[in-house]
């Protein structure tokens, strides 16, 4: 028997491997998920290990806390007379001090900023003499050794056309400076650093140039060989101010990545979550798709049964089909990930996360999971249409037909159909309303829903074909002619069969809806927040939209002939009431560039600040209790603490607000930030925005390379961009599930071709041209896929609409993207015309003679 | 897949045995409910012969399918039973049944039914594979050289002829040594040569091998091989002829007033 499931496999390759295209994509993008992840964790292992290569003892500083969502915490330095105490001890052999930074931008050759989309801008100094500890190798020229001196990264190098011996601007700490490049350097072991860039300095440059004269951010240490580790460090730690901290090299690699957070394991999870919508869709249409061959196998079937075939036997050797099929498109699928993950990287470095990495990773638990991800799955979906099969009565051996027998529940059917639906739609109201509940409990209610949901929609969908086609097929009439109204009836003729294959494609249109209403929501509640607030003429802000500004850019403009007036908002984290926050700076103007909707105070509360002041949101105040008055002990990433009291509050708009959660003075603020940043500066100008204004802001900031003037219109545009960059990435990563539900509708219409073949041969023996035979399987495709399309932009709107109404409280607005909704549905068009192209071929090469022989 | 549910096949015609093979005792079967109910058969009594070739002949409509279908075990009488080899069928759930199938029943159908991606020899020994059997090869060569299959034994029945696709499906009927074979129409898909020696090779099966056999059929030539003909007339067995020429039989058809 099993002999012979394998021979009817390897006589059925065509359809069997129209099943197995489902279960590929979706394993290969869990494999190419895996692969790429791997080798991004690959790549920043490697150069966080490369960085402290030869060390045993690393010195670094400390800050107080970190803020691992919010605005970065500036790690303060050390002084350098520490290197020399370091030296001094007996068990040390070689001791280099170095300073790093973050913040160091090149210039293109056009003065424009080099984009690291999003990836910090690397400097740091290098000293030749300590070779033994360069995590970076020369690929030209020589390394820096004085002022006015340059080594960078061989991409950037290659990207703006740099060589040895050009000059470059380099902008860190101030406006940008220019120096002559001495050499180009890459990163050792890795084949790419990210989006990340890197400038190499002598120690003293660097120091200067980062506003670090005198002081060091790391020391790499090589004990005199016998000596532990453990006992340098002790040594070490007394000699040690509260702002630095030592660490063995191991520890300082982990603490490293620690600073990745669980970015790496997020992307992950989210990228294996699009593969689970994936392999989800393709399980449907593999159930789909194994029970129409099924059906198609009726009669041979019950010969088996008459000739002694147990059900039980009738069972496995559909179960073993599917298994075979599943385990070989496991396999490709997990090879074709290889591919996909460098697909995937493309997609991610084109919305602007460009992310280190270092050679491929295949990893063992990679090839598991694939493997038996994609198998469980294809056997799950066969048992349905496999004990189908075991139904299939002898008698079926003699009789004409390919209809399956109804299960024992079929009368049952409806009524079950309806409650499953009933229990979706109450679960996904229960998680997105029920606001009393655990937010985990929320999320449960809500995924199972969901899933519920896709399968109740699916299992009622087969009773409202026949209206759908009458109202999706009229155009098909009105164009097709005959073609056309026959395409509509077989969309009718198996109405359960035409249901399945919609219901593959609802679910990806379900999603790609939910995400356009979803974001559409988000930029209407960004949108009314920054009408609300922005009442300045003028915004500077980074070239990186979100990325912070050196301070110095925004001071460049104070006292200048075009500003009449500069409101700078700094941006930084402090502690206070126990946890880490976002703080910002203000000075006494604000109220002229943002408006502020005092609860508690007026417009003169910026101004009272001073030293010991500071404002919050009125939720902020109302959550912790806080009234006019109180006080606040807030501590500062170098570890000092100041006793702050509340001057006033504000409402803030739903959309948010450039605030962090405490508003102190820029005089504070810089107190305790010694190279301090601005999220944006509000500039107001004599007679308001105009072309001139804006030359003469952008000529007052030309020194600064990622400074950008924009007005209100703009800011709001370029803020958008993020949000719009996300969505597209979801939407290509939602695609995926699109054509595997194309796959899908290309399966049934190929399957249903071989069905129809004596049919087809009677429709061309009485004149249908092959052009109308192609287009009775194109309008057929196009009306199954619309019925998809409308499955799925309603169930989509549901659960947008629902989501939204509970996040009404975040400034969340529901806005139907009509335009956006209108591309789907013509993209769904476009998925019907696809799977048609085979099908259509298929039935309009049939010969006619043999087409009517055909049994 | 192979599952050993079954007994060893048993020798046909074992001669220690006599008495009918099949018995069928007041077969109704009704179809449909209420005004539109149909009755097939009306109270049929029946008892197979041994070792004989018993024909069911009877114009389209009489019954004689459906009598074929629950003689064979593929479906159920509205009242009445049969008993096949001994076994009261009515009373038997789908494992027992299948049993059954495997030991005593051999099918031979109008559409051949062969799995078109076996060969002629694999789907002539699919029964033995599917009960997990060793087929008896001598058995296995006499019968491969009977139906004259020899050097036909690797195509696919899309390479082979109605008539041979009939042969292999006859071989395959005969290879477990069922008590009875069942033929439902075999020359209804041949032309008048081939079904001549078609006939011939189900005549000669019965003739050499013993085999009881019951065939269904609307051709008087076909009725014309068998040692008794039935004739059905709506629902019920009108005439019993012994073995005659094809003229008596079509006279008997005429009689009857159809076909």
């Amino acid at each position: 028997m099993v002999a012979v499931a394998l021979k009817g496999l390897a006589g059925r390759k065509f359809r069997a491997s129209l099943t197995a295209l489902a279960v590929v994509l979706g394993v290969a993008m869990i494999s190419g998920t895996y692969v790429l992840t791997d080798t991004i964790n690959n790549g920043f292992d490697t150069i966080f290990t490369q960085s402290y290569k030869n060390a045993d003892v690393i010195i670094s500083g400390k800050a107080a806390f970190e803020n691992v969502e919010g605005n970065g915490v500036e790690t303060p330095s050390f002084p350098e007379s520490i290197l020399t105490k370091v030296r001094a001890l007996p068990d040390v052999a070689v001791a280099e001090g170095s300073v790093t930074s973050d913040q160091v931008r090149m210039l293109k050759k056009n003065g424009k900023v080099v984009d690291t989309g999003g990836a910090p801008p690397l400097g740091f100094s290098v000293d030749p003499r300590f070779q033994r500890f360069n995590p970076t190798e020369l690929t030209a020229g020589e390394w820096p050794r004085g002022p006015g001196q340059v080594a960078i990264d061989n991409h950037t190098a290659d990207a703006n056309g740099y060589k040895v011996g050009d000059a470059i601007g380099v902008q860190s700490n101030g406006a940008a400076k220019q120096f002559r490049i001495t050499g180009i350097a890459k990163f050792s072991g890795v084949s790419s650093t990210g989006g990340a860039t890197f400038a190499l300095f002598a120690p003293k440059t660097a120091q200067e140039l980062f506003g670090k004269v005198g002081q060091l951010d790391l020391i790499r240490i090589q004990s005199k060989a016998g000596v532990s580790t453990n006992k340098l460090v002790s040594q070490i730690k007394p000699l040690l101010p509260t702002t630095a901290t030592v660490r063995n090299a191991e520890q300082q690699v982990k603490e490293d990545k620690k600073s990745l957070g669980s970015f790496i394991d997020f992307l992950q999870y989210a990228l294996l979550a699009f593969a689970g919508i994936a392999l989800f869709v393709g399980s449907f249409v593999i159930a789909n798709t194994l029970s129409i061959t099924i059906a198609q196998r009726t009669r041979e079937f019950a010969t088996l049964r008459t000739i002694g075939a147990s059900r039980r036997q009738v069972l496995w050797s559909v179960v073993l089909e599917a298994l075979i099929v599943g385990l070989v498109a496991s396999i490709v699928g997990l090879f074709l990930g290889l591919g996909l993950a460098k697909v995937l990287n493309r997609l991610f470095v084109a919305v602007g996360i460009d992310l280190p990495q270092g050679n491929t990773v295949f990893a063992t638990r990679t090839i598991i999971v694939s493997i038996l991800v994609g198998t469980v799955i294809t056997l799950v979906a066969s048992l349905r249409p496999a004990r189908r099969a075991t139904r299939v009565p002898p008698i079926a051996a003699v009789r004409e037909g390919s209809v399956l027998p109804e299960s024992r529940w079929a009368k049952y059917g409806p009524v079950t159909a309806l409650v499953v639906l009933l229990v979706a739609i109450a679960l996904v109201c229960v998680g997105a309303l029920a606001s009393s509940l655990p937010t985990a409990t929320q999320l449960l209610a809500i995924g199972l829903g969901v899933l519920l949901l896709f399968f109740g929609v699916s299992m009622n969908a087969a009773r409202v074909v026949r209206p759908l086609a009458a109202v999706l097929g009229a155009p098909a009439r009105s164009i097709g002619g005959a073609p056309g109204i026959l395409a509509r009836d077989n969309a009718t003729r198996n109405p359960a069969r035409t249901a399945s294959t919609a219901s593959a494609l609802m679910i990806g249109l379900a999603l790609v809806t939910f995400v356009a209403i979803f974001g559409q929501g988000l930029r209407a509640s960004f949108e009314d927040a920054v009408n609300k607030l922005f009442i300045a003429d003028y915004a500077l802000t980074s070239t990186g939209n979100f990325q912070p500004i050196s301070a110095k850019a925004g001071e460049s403009l104070v006292g200048k002939p075009g500003a009449s007036l500069v409101s700078p908002i700094r941006a930084g984290s402090a502690r206070f009431l126990g946890s880490v926050h976002d703080i910002s700076g203000v000075q006494a103007n604000i109220p002229e560039t943002v408006h502020l909707d005092w609860k508690q105070g007026n417009d003169s509360v910026p101004g009272k600040l001073g030293s010991n002041g500071f404002f919050t949101s009125s939720k902020y105040a109302d959550d912790h209790d806080l009234h006019v008055g109180s006080p606040v002990s807030v501590q500062f990433p170098a570890g000092e603490r100041v006793k702050l009291r509340l001057r006033g509050t504000y409402e803030e708009p739903k959309g948010g607000s450039p605030f962090g959660d405490a508003v102190i003075s820029t005089t504070l603020f810089d107190k305790h930030n010694p190279r301090p940043q601005d999220l944006m500066v509000l500039v107001n100008t004599p007679d308001g925005v105009s072309d001139a204004n804006t030359a003469t802001l952008e000529d007052g900031v030309r020194g600064f390379a990622d400074a950008k003037i924009q007005t209100r219109g703009e800011f709001i545009k370029t803020s958008e961009e993020p949000i719009n960059r996300l969505l597209n990435l979801l939407y290509v990563l939602l695609a995926l599930s699109v054509i595997v539900s194309l796959f899908g509708i290309v399966n049934t219409l190929v399957l249903t071709v071989f069905e129809r073949t004596r049919e087809l041969g009677m429709l061309r023996a009485v004149g249908m041209t092959r052009r109308q035979t192609r287009m009775m399987i194109r309008y057929e495709s196009i009306v199954t896929a619309l019925m998809g399309a409308a499955l799925g932009i309603a169930v989509g709107t549901f659960l947008a609409a629902l989501v939204i109404h509970a996040l009404s409280g975040e400034g969340l607005v529901f806005s139907f993207p009509v335009m956006t909704i209108v591309y789907f549905v013509l993209a769904a068009i476009v998925v019907g015309i696809l799977a048609a192209i085979l099908p259509a071929r298929r039935a309009a090469r049939l010969n006619v003679l043999e087409a009517l022989q055909y049994e | 897949m192979s599952e050993s549910i079954a007994a060893p096949a048993t020798q046909v015609a074992d001669d220690a045995t006599t008495g009918p093979v099949v018995e069928a005792h007041q077969l109704t079967r009704r179809y449909g409910e209420g005004d539109t109910a149909v009755d097939a058969l009306r109270g049929v009594d029946l008892e197979v012969e041994r070792g004989k070739l018993t024909a069911v002949m009877g114009p389209s409509g009489s019954g004689k399918s459906t009598l074929m279908h629950i003689l064979a075990a593929l479906d159920k009488p509205t009242d009445g039973y049969v008993v096949l080899a001994g076994t009261k069928l009515g009373e038997l759930g789908d494992t027992e049944i299948t049993k059954l199938r495997r030991k005593h029943i051999g099918f031979i159908f109008q559409f051949f039914n062969l799995l078109p991606m076996l060969t002629a020899e694999e789907n002539i020994l699919l029964p033995t594979t599917i009960s997990g059997e060793k087929p008896d090869k001598d058995w296995f060569e006499g019968l491969m050289k009977t139906v004259g299959l020899q050097d036909r034994r690797t195509h696919r029945p899309a390479e082979l002829s109605g008539g041979q696709q009939q042969r292999v499906a006859i071989a395959r009927a005969l290879v477990s040594r069922p008590t009875v074979v069942f033929a439902d129409e075999p020359t209804g898909n041949l032309d008048s040569k081939t079904s001549e020696e078609i006939l011939e090779l189900m005549r000669n099966s019965v003739d050499s091998y013993g085999q009881t056999t019951v065939m269904v059929t609307h051709d008087p030539r076909a009725a014309a091989i068998a040692d008794r003909i039935l004739f059905l007339a709506d629902g019920l067995i009108v005439r019993d002829m012994p073995r005659s020429e094809p003229s008596a039989v079509i006279a008997a058809m005429d009689e009857l007033g159809a076909d």
